[in-house]
């Protein structure tokens, strides 16, 4: 039954694709595609919803596809949560988008385009999480793909949109072949392209190895795991802005399903060597990631990589999962997984709210670079206090949402003595003390960004024009900010009514969690650690009105007098005299110089710049030192190989004529 | 109920000590150094004039400017509700575990961070961008060393981490030997004493915590101030309690919680003392040296969690 409502809301996002063409008014177009595609998410969000509630696995064959192989369908709790993730964001980016793409000035024709790929792009994303052969699962993803791709070109008066656009296809469709033979292997082996027919087959374990790494790679790239990352810090500043908001917040956790998919169900069986390589490539995906956030100026491509290290915090829960599951202690995987999982959730609402808040702040003033920026709290305070909301959200402060997704991955790296081998369980730790350090960087990073775009003086004019958006644009960022703040508040219902996936997956859910109230989240037991985190806000707000109380008589008393900065005496502080970002982040580009390629110069002052100029360029190691050599590599074998290249018809008829009879050889 | 209430007490016990700490601390680094020294009750006079005086605020401060010394106090105050600090078996304690603690002191941080860069000087700016990079050295060598007593204790909460402590036969750990000193090394810097960060200067090139809250002033300087005295607090009692935690009231009775009261205070006059004679030997090291420190520390945590798993794991 909610799987059809699932299929609803795949046609009405496919209905939001083509609904606005015949509509002449392209303001009364946009509006539409909005509403329907709203209406699509709000509907997959409750499918998806249900279904995890329910804990059953619903299936359903539609006539759709090959004679012998139609599409399979299905809904249980692991695609129920994702669906709800991907609904749940599409609707509010739905209430943002009208206004957004309306006051950016777009022409009917680029706007039908964005409207077009939108729907194709959140059709292909619910899809994805419904198919249930690996068929459809591939026909969804190359639709998600390609459809992104021309969402990321959308903009494509700009060189450098384009070349990110075809970089993100090019490894789109790297990644997408690696996916196709991981589920090429556990087919010839299951005899079938159903996920049921792959989850009976038993695979030697070579085999599965060669699986394993097959979907580690192909989804990896999608989800921008180090060093397969390089596409997203490109592709997602190109984009618009909504359509950042979703990409960094739902496509990249569609990876993420998919990894989980074909590693917890399809091949069923985890290794231990899985889980150390997932744990460290999501520590270096989580520190590398949030060290180069560090170091960016332009404000969406610092969330790009700021999103890439997200994925790292929850490849990490998985890689712990992983390895507590080779260890035969099921509910430790099952917390790790949960963890990763309410990163899942938390990383979507905080990034797409922090995407969103940076829409509007370029739509104002114009500006990407933060350089550029300062003093926008007080010309517009909601978006800036959502954007704050988002900021404390992504540091993992409580009491808000980022924090209780690491503090229960912290609790399981903590039961590490539970796992046999000694290296494993040290390495374990340091993990651990890994993400302490990756949590106590993006807090560095983020209070960079709001101190730098939202407080002090504006540092251009643009900044002074700018002006709070459109209600629309509002409800849709507080909407995500209460989120923020409610999944923090009450992550043991949230815990709760994600246990039906671990049991689903691995056969159990948290043993501890029966006995708990709401008031208190305890993961392993109550002796061994606990939070409560609707008395940490209680605590918080009895102490400041403790404060208030004792003060207040004082306030009346005591005078307030307003008067410009002290300034040392040497007359008045302009903008230009205030930290700056990249005199913020130097301690740390410093302490950590290898980390980054830094080409750092003092050119000697000329007749324009009297003080000389300074110049600062971070550039990626993995994009130097590995996609460089190797794009020269295929470009140089391209050159070896176009010598088969006679240009004359005769001779390419030749070809296909040989072709045709080697293969024909090859299949008698 | 009458828990809730010792959990109230201890609370308030603790902001009304910081201060004494602070001025114990300062009195006796004087008396190390041949100087006369303010009294050790010297700093309740201090915040009951700042209390007292008319506040400047800056023209374009924002809302965030004023509301972060009561979130500051707040969130320290409640981090001090937390710790096992005379009795054991509070309430208060299942509330957070140590690594919330850790994020209590991240989000203050946060906030006076934010506060710092509010008002458009360069000072703020400096300060902030020293204080995240120092904490985010700080931070995981800090949670490594817990993370290796509560891999011993099978707990991340403070109380059961104590209790254990206490129910179990006498035993010398080898890792808590290694945890002890870098924690001891991390609540120097996280608390802004010598050698990291020098309380007593307004140096430009030096400051780090001053330059953050240099632009607040009257009761808003006041809490920041307190904040800041019982953040150290926390930290002694903290440290203290983890690692000789004897004397603290296993049960409510006013026999034990006398007792507990007065070995928490004999043990904080201790911890006190060995700050000053390390911050009348230590001197303020640059700013780059920082790093050294923190990582010496992190080394230690490490250190003391291989012995741990080494060792101590059978």
């Amino acid at each position: 039954m909610y799987l059809h409502l699932a299929h609803l809301g795949v046609l009405l996002a496919l209905l939001s694709a083509v609904a606005p063409l015949p509509v002449r008014h392209v303001n009364v177009g946009v509006r539409l595609a909005f509403t329907l595609l709203g209406l699509s998410g709000l509907t997959s969000a409750y499918a998806g919803g249900v279904g995890m509630l329910s804990g059953a696995s619903l299936h359903v064959v539609l006539p759709i596809g090959l004679p012998w192989l139609h599409s399979h369908q299905h809904l249980d709790p692991l695609a129920g949560l994702f669906l709800l993730l991907v609904g749940g964001v599409s609707a509010v980016v739905s209430l943002y988008g009208p206004s957004y793409v309306i006051s950016s000035g777009t022409d009917s024709a680029s706007a039908r385009a964005l409207a077009i790929f939108t729907g194709l792009f959140v059709a292909g994303m619910y899809l994805v999480i419904l198919a249930a052969d690996a068929f459809s699962f591939m026909v969804a993803w190359e639709l998600m793909s390609v459809a992104s791709y021309f969402l990321v070109a959308h903009d494509h008066a700009q060189k450098k949109n384009t070349d990110a656009a075809f970089l993100y296809l090019l490894m789109a469709q790297a990644g997408g072949l690696f996916i196709l033979l991981g589920f090429g292997v556990l087919a010839g082996i299951g005899d079938g392209f159903t996920f049921s027919a792959m989850q009976s087959a038993s695979l030697a374990p070579h085999w599965e190895h060669i699986a394993f790494g097959l979907a580690f790679i192909g989804f990896g790239m999608k989800a921008g795991i180090v060093p397969l990352h390089v596409w997203l810090p490109q592709a997602h500043p190109a984009a618009p802005s909504h359509i950042s908001a979703l990409m960094s917040g739902v496509m990249l956790k569609v990876a993420v399903y998919g990894f989980i998919r074909f590693c917890y169900d399809l091949v069923g069986t985890l290794h231990w060597q899985w889980g150390m390589i997932v744990l460290l490539v999501g520590c270096a995906s989580a520190l590398l990631g949030v060290l180069y956030a560090l170091m960016q100026h332009d404000l969406k491509q610092l969330l790009a990589y700021s999103s890439i290290e997200n994925i790292g915090i929850i490849f990490m829960g998985l890689g712990l999962s992983f390895l507590f599951a080779s260890s035969g202690v099921p509910t430790l995987a099952a917390l790790g997984l949960l963890a990763a999982l309410y990163h899942c959730i938390n990383h979507a609402l905080f990034k797409s709210l922090l995407f969103l808040g940076a829409g509007a702040v370029i739509q104002q003033s114009g500006r990407h670079d933060l350089n550029h920026m300062g003093g926008l709290l007080r010309l517009m305070p909601i978006t800036g206090g959502c954007f704050l909301v988002g900021c404390i959200s992504i540091s993992a402060l409580p009491p808000f949402n980022g924090f209780v997704s690491e503090w229960l991955i912290f609790q399981t790296a903590l039961q590490g003595a539970e796992l046999e081998s000694g290296v494993i369980k040290s390495l374990v730790a340091v993990a651990a003390a890994a993400l302490a350090l990756t949590g106590a960087l993006v807090a560095a990073c983020f209070v960079k960004v709001f101190g730098i775009a939202f407080l002090g003086k504006a540092r251009t004019e643009d900044m002074l024009r700018s002006h709070e958006v459109s209600a629309g644009m509002k409800w849709s960022q507080a909407l995500l900010a209460l989120g923020c703040l409610l999944l923090g508040i009450f992550p043991t219902f949230i815990v709760k009514s994600m246990q039906t996936i671990p049991i689903a997956l691995l056969g159990s859910g948290l043993d501890s969690m029966g006995a708990n109230t709401w008031l208190r989240l305890t993961p392993i037991s109550i002796r061994a650690s606990s939070y409560g985190a609707p008395m940490v806000l209680f605590g918080i707000c009895i102490a400041w009105l403790g404060a208030y109380i004792l003060l207040h008589p004082r306030r009346r008393k005591t005078k307030v007098r307003f008067s410009p900065a002290w300034d040392c005496g040497f007359g008045p502080l302009g903008p230009r005299t205030q930290y700056t970002d990249s005199s913020f982040s130097q301690p740390i580009r410093r302490i950590f110089r290898p980390v980054w390629h830094i080409d750092e110069r003092v050119e000697p002052p000329t007749p324009e710049a009297r003080g000389g100029r300074y110049i600062l360029h971070i550039g990626d190691w993995a994009w130097d030192k590995l996609y460089v050599p190797l794009g020269r590599v295929i470009q140089r074998s391209a050159k070896i190989a176009s010598k088969i290249q006679g240009g004359n018809i005769r001779i390419y008829l030749a070809y296909s004529f040989f072709t045709i009879i080697v293969m024909l050889w090859i299949v008698t | 109920m009458n828990a809730w209430i010792l959990a109230l007490v201890q609370t308030t016990l603790l902001l009304l000590l910081a201060p004494l700490l602070s001025g114990w601390v300062k009195w006796v680094k004087c008396k190390l150094q041949s100087r006369r020294g303010p009294v050790p009750w010297q700093p309740y006079r201090d915040l009951a004039k700042l209390m007292r005086k008319e506040m400047v605020l800056a023209e374009h401060a924002s809302p965030i400017f004023r509301a972060t010394p009561y979130i500051v106090l707040s969130v320290t105050a409640l981090a001090s509700s937390v710790v096992p600090a005379f009795a054991i078996g509070l309430p208060t304690a299942a509330i957070a575990d140590v690594i919330v603690m850790v994020g209590f002191f991240a989000l203050a941080r946060f906030f006076l961070s934010l506060a710092g860069m509010d008002i458009g000087t360069a000072f703020g700016g400096m300060g902030a961008s020293r204080e995240v990079t120092i904490s985010s050295l700080a931070e995981p060598a800090m949670l490594l060393s817990i993370f290796t007593l509560s891999m011993t204790f099978d707990s991340t909460n403070l109380d059961s981490m104590v209790h254990f402590t206490l129910t179990q036969p006498f035993h010398i750990y080898p890792s808590f030997i290694f945890s002890g000193l870098s924690l001891l090394l991390i609540a120097t810097a996280e608390c802004g004493r010598i050698p990291i960060d020098n309380p007593a200067t307004h140096l430009e090139l030096t400051m780090m915590h001053e330059a953050l809250i240099l632009e607040y002033s009257g009761r808003h300087l006041a809490l920041l101030e307190l904040a800041s005295m019982l953040k150290m607090l926390i930290f002694g009692v903290l440290i203290t309690n983890l690692f000789v935690p004897w004397g603290i009231a296993l049960a409510p009775g006013v026999a034990s919680l006398a007792i507990g009261t007065l070995s928490m205070l004999v043990k904080l006059m201790l911890i006190g003392v060995v700050l000053a004679v390390s911050e009348s030997v230590l001197a303020k090291m640059r700013l780059f040296r920082a790093p050294e420190f923190l990582s010496l520390a992190f080394v230690l945590s490490l250190l003391g969690m291989l012995s741990h798993v080494i060792l101590e794991v059978h």
